[in-house]
């Protein structure tokens, strides 16, 4: 008989791994086995809880109790005063978990109490590499509802009442796309799920295969179903070995079930998916480029139209829908499209999950109604910024959104909303910036990520962003006139205006959104040569303060040999022969040295 | 009857069939959106963003050349905001480009020179960084420079689809792109065939072909050397193009004129040499079919041709005629019958060829194309290096005189001169195999089964007790589908005609430029090879056998064909050649 | 899988095993598992209450461990926690645990002469 009377469950997503929790779960076993607690304790590896910032992290229940950045060294502790004597190691939770000497289970910290969790419903909370327990969870109970008591438009119409949008940036209302699909001619048809999460910073769709892959694997089922295909691509980045793994185990163990193969739940509908990697190319996110590389050509962006639902892999008629997007499927089914239109607001229903990173407290992943304010976001669930700083900005949507300030920040967040403020939902990133933060130079990042990873194409994203990079490299070296301004406001306008694909039609957004909200720093970097927030290297100038004794300790140190004085008497930096090593600033005993 | 839609363009309405992008619904209305990347058929990519134009309710611009009509479209081409758009999109391209047109070969023809011509562009804006470019003139026939390359991806698409061998494509991404053979390498290093249907499609000087123009003029201005040029069929098609003259003007009679005006002693034609190759060819034909031979025979006279079999389908070696090409025989016989008939030494002799054709250039080189210790040929021009020469010595070529060639090797029929359209060898040879074996002297004559564009045809033959089946395919990919059905025995064929260039050498790889806006709405291949059936419907003689200096040369000479010494002057073979060999 | 039927098998199956996960829980019991508790035994003590509940698959029952409760001399001690109300049962062995789980937690009838206050008389 099982004597299991407590769940131990472990981080197993890519950045508690990279902090050790492989190790962690070792370590647990064996101060198991010493405890002799082995058949009355259960570890689980699980997916990412989301609060990144606190991993390690161990959830132990039932009591719920939430230990953060726990320690190979911290687990002999934990089960022996946990785990065998009930003593919750107090000191080891999570700082919001204990309040006054109060104990908060996970579900009571702020952190997720603000949450609504239906993409990561799972995540964190099953081991995704045991389909059993994504079965104990209502898994794959809407594929059979699916197949045994609804048709094809009926699955239709109740995604199309959801009001559910794709998640991956466009917005579109899937349910009309699954429409679209499902009425064009042929009868190949395919289904694929974008799962190449190219946005720096971004790592949702990353968590969900993870943490609950048989999500996808179900939602791809009852998508093919709907439309009328029967096989299915998942078109997943080489970068995250984890998740290709975790997906593979998942499509064997659901094969093993006969819930992917033929006449599934012993109807007529038969449905295999296959896993293809990406190599490297954030354009293979758009969507024609990626049915180009899954037919094994270079990943070029083609004309629309024809569009995918009619002219897709193959040149057969594909629905393409992002990894969230199909994550939120199986619930719909279950509760209903009035349920989850009742979450969010009229235009933008459901949920929508963040990667918050950036000058934040609590970094990760969070789930959160649409709707939801900035505010609400940064500072509640956020945790607010580190250290005190003052907020400067957010950029939203990665790459190919935009950034927004202060005045914006009790701003709903929704699809159109952010649209009409200059950014965009975008897969979900959100960076948010301090007083530190140059935001010339965060547009420049972005833009540099951009002119990077353009296919080549058409002119205006081959040709057109690394001129506006260069632009914007004289700007921050303090090179430019306000012409330069000018030039990089219509040269962003045109390629935005006339770029072939999503990549170079948004690649300009970071720098016009900086240019209307904050178009004062700029001014600031090119008439004035200055940049306030210390960031622009080469508007920078060492200088020495009258707080310098002499000592002549910078001077022995410069490389260039550009700082003058005797001893005992001022030094002084020649600014036209310092190259701001910084090597000055770290030697002075009395920190007499600052950068300005 | 097509679905027909009505759109708005300009202010106008109008009603064009559905299937319609909206570029050619605008020329319906004569309005004609400039392009730079679009050529019709080979690609249609919508990469350059040149064409975009305004479309109502559309967020952005629109790629007008890939864009579908749809009802009650409303499109503007000239709004300000296209204007912009379209003139900054060219100085971008400008920005990147090599921009020395006064040295540049296609100065005059080029199609980027043009359209900053007729947008009023100034490239003042964008000056920064640039590609770094790639000057690549190892191979006999193609120079590839890519500091000048504009990315259109003409060249990848014509290789790719039209030929179907594909060994240029997009290397690198983004501002580093470069269209390039695999990892970079040389043309030499690839299984590139020559054919030179890149150079044809690049709007710029991108693509070229080997400048040989040199090597004849030195041999023109040596006196110790007597200099002959033969002249193939297909030049005379198109050489009046460079003068101005309309696509589908015959230009013989002046373009013998202007060879004689530069100084060469003797002009001839490959035509003669065709004939000759009929001849050959023909009788080997009727010998395989007799003795049991290697069925089907495939034609050799296209290097193209000959670079891609022995590259990628090796296993029909045996299967192609061990006749050398026209231009090939035409050399030998020159440094044989024609020096010993008029007592010249072969040694002294410089046998020049205008062709069509880039591969060509590489033919000559080919080790087995000798006899008795010299080169059948030495020197290689196209009809666009023979139209610069012409222009270089200021000859006004319009004012020319008709003139005829020389006696011995100049005489040739209208079987020789269809040699330069897709189907002319086969109906040629077809024309001499029907009368000898009949023993008649048939007066029907034209086979129009095999003439025409679609890339393969068929044709089935009587021959007395014979039947022939014969086959032609031109373009490579065509070439390809067609060997495949043989292979798999699914087609039985006993003579197969192949030509590398699509359209056969009226299309060839150095033949005059045409820009795309003129190929959007001919088919020069059509318009040309008219002109070679045109002159083989007026000449007196137009079947091979019947060519009097033809006769006289087996007579006095050769003997018989396929006999010894005709084996020794007018024959070769071909090896199986390494796909990918770095440092060929 | 041919059925839906056979999902739903093992679906049960499965939220038993992690039914431990879930919050919520109507009935809590909480086992005193300090030195004091395992000295006097309190480990076979908790072992059986899991069993007992694992074994008439008692839906809502929560099985955790806590310090000290205090009261040492009556070790192994644990404590039921229903609808806001505490009852405490000390000297506890696995044969009277069983009883508890049959009396108390399956029938609602509280084993008063197991609890602390019958002890204290």
């Amino acid at each position: 008989m099982s004597l299991v009377r407590s769940h131990v469950l472990v981080c197993g997503g890519t950045g508690c791994t990279a902090s050790g929790s492989l190790s962690i779960e070792d370590k647990f076993k064996e101060c198991l086995e010493k405890f002799d607690l082995v058949n009355e304790v259960d570890i689980v590896k699980t997916g990412c809880f989301g609060l990144c910032e606190a991993g390690p992290i161990v959830v132990v229940y039932p009591e719920g109790a939430f230990y953060s950045s726990v320690k190979a060294d911290d687990i002999e502790r934990i089960t022996e005063e946990h785990l065998l004597k009930g003593r919750i190691v107090k000191d080891l939770l999570f700082k919001e978990a204990i309040e006054e000497n109060v104990i908060k289970s996970v579900d009571e910290v702020k952190f997720y109490k603000r949450q609504k969790r239906i993409a990561l419903k799972n995540c964190g909370v099953i081991n995704p590499e045991v389909i059993d327990e994504y079965i104990a969870y209502d898994g794959y109970r809407a594929l059979g509802k699916v197949l045994t008591e609804m048709s094809q438009q009926d699955v239709i119409d109740e995604i199309k009442r959801s009001g559910l949008r794709g998640r991956g940036g466009g917005g579109f209302p899937s349910g009309l796309k699954w429409q679209f699909t499902k009425n064009a001619t042929g009868d190949v048809k395919y289904v694929a799920c974008n799962a190449d999460e190219g946005d720096p910073g971004a790592f949702m769709d990353r968590s969900v295969l993870e943490g609950d892959p048989h999500a996808v694997i179900e939602a791809m089922a009852i998508a093919a179903y709907a439309i009328g295909a029967s096989e299915g691509f998942v078109y997943i980045r080489a970068e995250y070995p984890i998740a290709v793994n975790r997906l593979e185990i998942a499509i064997e163990q659901a094969k093993e079930y006969g819930l992917l193969g033929d006449n599934i739940f012993g109807t007529d509908f038969s449905f295999d998916l296959q896993i293809r990697l990406g190599a490297g190319a954030f354009v293979c996110g758009e969507e024609t480029a990626l049915i180009e590389s899954i037919e094994g050509r270079r990943g070029m962006p083609r004309p629309r139209p024809p569009f995918p639902a009619n002219k897709g892999i193959w040149q057969k008629p594909t629905l393409l829908n992002n990894v969230e997007t199909y994550a939120n499927i199986p619930q719909i089914i279950l509760k209903g499209s009035e349920w989850f239109s009742s979450i969010g607001t009229e235009k933008s229903t459901g949920t929508k999950v963040f990667a918050l990173g950036g000058k934040i407290n609590n970094t990760g992943l969070v789930e959160i109604p649409m709707g939801t304010t900035l505010r609400d976001v940064i500072f509640e669930i956020g945790g607010g910024i580190p250290k005190g700083k003052a907020f400067k900005a957010v950029q939203t949507g990665g790459p190919s959104g935009g950034c927004l300030t202060e005045a914006q920040l009790d701003e709903e967040i929704s699809y159109d909303n952010l649209v009409s403020l200059g950014s965009m939902m975008g897969s979900g990133g959100m960076i948010v910036m301090d007083e530190d933060n140059c935001m010339v130079d965060v547009a420049r990042f972005f833009l540099d990520f951009t002119v990077d990873e353009s296919c080549g194409k058409c002119t205006p994203c081959r040709e057109g962003t690394k001129r506006m990079l260069e632009i914007l490299d004289k700007i921050c070296q303090g090179k430019a006139e306000m012409e330069d301004l000018n030039r990089l406001d219509s040269l962003a306008n045109m390629i935005k205006d006339s770029a072939l694909c999503g990549l170079g039609q948004t690649a300009p957004n970071p720098v016009l959104s900086t240019i209307e909200h904050l178009d004062m720093k700029y001014v600031e970097h090119i008439t004035d040569k200055k940049c306030t927030a210390g960031v622009c290297q080469d508007l920078l100038q060492i200088k020495i303060t009258d707080d310098c004794i002499g000592c002549t300790a910078c001077k022995n140190v410069c490389p260039v040999d550009c700082i003058s004085g005797e001893r005992k008497s001022l030094h002084e930096i020649d600014q036209n022969e310092c190259i701001k090593c910084g090597a000055c600033i770290d030697k002075c005993p009395v920190n007499a040295i600052i950068k300005e | 009857m097509e679905n027909m839609v009505n759109v708005t363009i300009d202010g106008q309405e109008l009603s064009v069939p559905n299937s319609y992008t909206v570029l050619e619904a605008a020329r319906e209305v004569g309005i004609d959106i400039p392009t730079l990347c679009y050529l019709k058929d080979i690609n249609e990519v919508g990469a350059c963003r040149v064409c975009v134009v305004e479309v109502e309710g559309a967020r952005n611009l629109i790629a007008s050349c890939v864009q579908p009509v749809n009802e009650g479209m409303v499109v503007k081409t000239h709004s300000r905001r296209v204007r912009q758009s379209r003139r900054t999109n060219l100085e971008l391209v400008l920005a990147n480009h090599n921009r020395e047109c006064l040295t540049c070969s296609k100065n005059g023809s080029c199609e980027l020179q043009t359209l900053s011509d007729e947008l009023g562009v100034s490239d003042r804006n964008f000056e920064g960084a640039k590609r770094e470019g790639h000057f690549d003139d190892l191979s006999p026939s193609v120079v590839r420079d890519s500091s000048k390359c504009i990315l259109c991806g003409r060249c990848v698409n014509v290789c790719k689809q039209t030929q179907g061998i594909g060994i240029l494509d997009f290397v690198n991404r983004g501002f580093e792109t470069v269209v390039a053979p695999a990892f970079e390498m040389s043309l030499t290093e690839v299984p590139c065939i020559s054919c030179g249907q890149c150079i044809n499609v690049c709007p710029v000087g991108a693509l070229t072909e080997k400048d040989n123009t040199d090597l004849i003029w030195d041999a023109l201005e040596n006196d110790d050397l007597h200099v002959i040029v033969q002249t193939a069929p297909a030049v005379r098609s198109a050489l009046g193009e460079e003068f101005g003259y309309p696509i589908g003007t015959g230009v013989t009679g002046k373009m013998v004129a202007a060879l004689k005006k530069l100084g060469f002693d003797k002009v001839f034609d490959t035509n003669f040499a065709a004939d000759l190759t009929i001849m050959e060819e023909g009788h080997e034909l009727l010998g395989r079919v007799k003795n049991g031979g290697t069925l089907p025979m495939i034609t050799s006279c296209s290097p193209g041709w000959i670079n891609y079999i022995e590259n990628f389908y090796p296993e029909f070696l045996d299967n192609l005629s061990s006749c050398k090409s026209p231009q090939q025989m035409f050399g030998a016989i020159a440094k044989s019958y024609y020096a010993e008939k008029f007592e010249i030494d072969p040694k002294k002799i410089f046998v020049a060829s205008v062709m069509p054709c880039v591969a060509k250039k590489g033919e000559i080189k080919r080790e087995a194309m000798e006899a008795n210790g010299l080169r059948d040929v030495d020197a290689v021009i196209t009809t666009r290096e023979l139209a610069k020469m012409i222009k270089e010595a200021r000859i006004d070529f319009n004012k020319l005189e008709d003139q005829s060639y020389d006696k011995v090797l100049g005489e040739y029929t209208g079987a020789g001169v269809i040699f330069g359209a897709t189907g002319g060898v086969m109906e040629a040879a077809l024309r001499t195999v029907v009368d000898v074996v009949t023993g008649d002297d048939l007066e029907e004559l034209e086979y129009t089964a095999v003439r025409g564009v679609e890339g393969v045809k068929e044709a089935s033959l009587e021959i007395g007790d014979l039947t022939v089946n014969a086959a032609i395919a031109h373009g490579t990919a065509n070439a390809a589908s067609l060997l495949e059905k043989v292979k798999s025995g699914e087609k039985d064929y006993h003579f197969i005609e192949i030509m590398a260039c699509p359209g056969g050498c009226v299309n060839g790889g150095g033949q005059p430029f045409v820009n795309a806006e003129t190929r959007n709405s001919i088919d020069i291949r059509v318009e040309r090879a008219q002109v070679l059936y045109s002159e083989d419907s007026g000449l007196p003689l137009r079947k091979s056998h019947k060519n009097p200096e033809i006769q006289a040369l087996y007579s006095e000479y050769l003997g018989e064909p396929n006999g010894h010494k005709a084996h020794e002057l007018l024959h070769t073979h071909y090896n199986q050649q390494e796909k990918y060999n770095r440092n060929k | 899988m041919k059925s839906l039927d056979e999902l739903t098998k093992i679906r049960e199956k499965a939220q038993k095993k992690v039914s431990t996960r879930n919050s919520g829980k109507k009935i809590r019991i909480v086992v005193g598992m300090a030195t004091c508790g395992i000295s006097a035994g309190a480990r076979p003590v908790l072992n059986t209450l899991v069993e007992e509940v694992n074994k008439r698959d008692l839906q809502d029952i929560e099985v955790t461990q806590t310090g000290c409760i205090g009261v040492c001399r009556l070790e192994p001690i644990f404590e039921v926690y229903q609808n806001g109300e505490k009852v405490t049962y000390v000297n506890m062995d696995p044969k009277k645990a069983k009883e508890v789980i049959v009396n108390h937690i399956v029938n609602g009838n509280v084993v008063s002469e197991y609890t602390i206050g019958a002890s204290e008389e």
